[in-house]
């Protein structure tokens, strides 16, 4: 009965979505908006058991010590930290401990965002490695995907220019016909393969919900 | 229902230059960047009527001369529409199309300088408060009934017991393989749900692999791990995981902790993903559903712990990643086919044949657009633009 009721109330709401897009008498329209208001209150809910799993997850690999145990004992103070300082503290400016700021903010500014911009930053060697083992030249696809790379590499720094001077045309060539096309057969497959997977969820063929 | 005028007033008084970064929709290039008058302070408002049918335009002029008012439309070539004198300061524009973009500046009557003052707008379709169908998206609904009736009509073609092919899928064969690996190893699989809600069809068509995946640790006792950036997918993970455990026999294998929550944070969620890999180096790892730009720092990691990787996303800027970081990558619509290939069951397997049907047709198409458009019929290939 549990699984009927979870299968039915799938296919009502996928169902109302569908029309929805296509309808505009009210109160359709206003409907389909509480609808997502409804998807940010399930997410404050399930946020907290978020927050559980964490805790726990965390403090068994502290009382076990297991591989890592320090940066467990990191992960549950940072949040603890930066819980209680936006609760008590991020609302009274002025107050905090360093400048005209709060700890809150000095933590988040130089603390939080560096380390943001660090795991971004190492991209670009992850993209040098990856690169390197790509290019190497086991057959004949690897082939042309070298000499292709190059081209479109050259083509988009200004010293490619220099060396090759019709790099930057047969660059764009590249990346506008072949590249293109490629790109645009993957998404036609994807958006159908999108669209289907959708009708089976709504129908309740599929149901990984469950 | 009071529709309520749409506003866009983007004022600029003062250079040039500030007055083009207005004008980012349209040519810069245009030949018609005319001298700017700085010594009068000009603004001008746009206003669009509620049945976009009229732009409505109002200055205010720091000195008292006359004005001309020009537009430009999608081509970013400006015409005079009308000139002032100092005791008028509002037009009403009622030559404006729906979809059209329109762009307004004002100019010194007497020095034809540029007063630095413009604002542009798209008019859009208008809405007629009484319609209950939106008719300008009268092409997809047709296609999206074409495309239901395909597959609803292959469904109930396989529950007739028709059989029916579906090719072969590489990175799904080797799901079995890589868990088997792991089982072998005495290592841990670790299973990415991307990092997207539950509200992308991604995650979604990922939580029917990472059943299947789960069923097949429960099976072999194999060590699983699931971690998570969005709360509502680790909600949706934990019941998937914990239905296969039961459906393979193995409920007491199953702990809580397996299906844990990381961070909300992307690189945050990144960070620990990539650290776990390093330190317990799992023998297998998952990287299906969405991606973004985590994707080559978590795939590198993975492929640099030895682990083997069976990655899947419909990202199509992830996929080269992938393709270069992992040992099998789905790729767009196998990630969607996945389900049903595991699964085998005709009903899955039917929707795929409708979708491949549908794609036929749709190729079908795109050649005959290809062809009436080169022939100069735009008509058909209007008929499928986005609205």
């Amino acid at each position: 009965m549990r699984r009927q009721i979870a299968v039915l109330l799938c296919f009502l709401t996928g169902f109302f979505v569908v029309v929805a897009f296509f309808i505009e008498q009210d109160p359709i329209p206003d409907i389909n908006e509480k609808l997502d208001e409804l998807l940010v209150i399930v997410f404050a809910f399930a946020l907290v058991l978020g927050v559980v799993s964490f805790l726990q997850h965390h403090s068994k690999k502290i009382r076990r010590r297991d591989k890592g145990w320090t940066s467990s004992v990191i992960s549950i103070s940072s949040l603890v930290i930066m819980a209680l300082l936006g609760i008590f503290e991020s609302s009274i400016r002025g107050t905090g401990i360093i400048g005209d700021r709060t700890t809150f903010d000095w933590l988040f500014n130089w603390v939080f965002t560096p380390l943001q911009a660090t795991m971004f930053s190492l991209l670009a060697f992850m993209i040098a490695s990856a690169a390197f083992r790509a290019f190497r030249i086991k057959n004949i696809e690897a082939a042309v995907l070298m000499v292709a790379a190059i081209i479109v590499m050259l083509g988009r720094v200004s010293i490619g220019q220099v060396i090759f001077p019709q790099s930057l045309a047969i660059s764009e060539w590249i990346m506008n016909n072949p590249n293109l096309a490629a790109q645009r057969g993957i998404l036609i497959g994807a958006a159908l393969g999108a669209a289907s997977m959708a009708i089976r969820v709504i129908l309740g063929i599929e149901r990984p919900y469950m | 229902m009071i529709r309520l005028l749409l506003a866009v007033s983007i004022i600029l008084a003062g250079s040039p230059a500030e007055a083009q970064t207005d004008t980012n929709h349209f040519n810069t290039d245009s030949t018609d960047v005319l001298l700017a008058d700085s010594t009068i302070t000009a603004t001008l408002v746009l206003q669009l009527s509620e049945d976009s049918t009229r732009i409505l335009l109002d200055w205010t002029l720091g000195d008292s001369i006359n004005v001309i008012l020009e537009r430009a439309g999608n081509d970013s070539v400006f015409a005079t529409i009308g000139s002032f004198d100092p005791t008028i300061n509002s037009f009403t524009d009622s030559g404006v199309s729906p979809g059209d973009w329109y762009m307004y500046r004002l100019l010194n009557g007497d020095s034809m300088k540029d007063l630095g003052a413009g604002a542009s707008v798209e008019v859009p379709f208008p809405i007629e408060e009484s319609r209950f169908f939106r008719t300008e998206r009268t092409n997809a609904l047709l296609l999206f009934l074409f495309y239901a009736a395909t597959i609803v009509g292959y469904i109930s073609i396989a529950k007739r017991g028709a059989q029916l092919f579906i090719r072969k899928i590489a990175g799904l064969d080797a799901v079995d393989e890589a868990v088997g690996r792991a089982t072998e190893m005495g290592r841990k699989v670790l299973y990415i749900p991307g990092i997207m809600s539950v509200d992308n069809i991604q995650t979604v068509a990922s939580m029917s692999i990472l059943g299947y995946v789960a069923g097949k640790t429960a099976s072999y006792g194999t060590n699983l791990e699931v971690p998570n950036k969005d709360p509502l997918v680790l909600a949706t993970a934990r019941e998937v995981v914990k239905e296969a455990y039961l459906k393979a026999g193995r409920p007491d294998y199953y702990n809580d902790d397996m299906v844990n929550y990381v961070s909300y944070d992307q690189f945050a969620f990144t960070a620990a993903i990539q650290g776990l890999m390093t330190r317990e180096k799992p023998a297998t790892n998952f990287l299906i559903g969405s991606f973004y730009a985590e994707s080559l720092i978590m795939a590198e990691a993975g492929n640099a712990s030895g682990a083997i990787q069976v990655a899947g996303t419909a990202e199509l800027a992830q996929l080269p990643f992938f393709v270069v970081a992992c040992d099998y990558t789905l790729i767009g619509e196998e990630l969607y086919a996945a389900s049903a290939y595991l699964s085998r069951e005709p009903l899955i397997l039917g929707s795929i044949k409708g979708q491949d049907l549908a794609k036929a047709v749709l190729v079908g198409l795109i050649i005959l657009g290809v062809i009436l458009s080169t022939s100069g019929q735009q008509w058909f290939a209007d008929f499928f633009i986005q609205r």
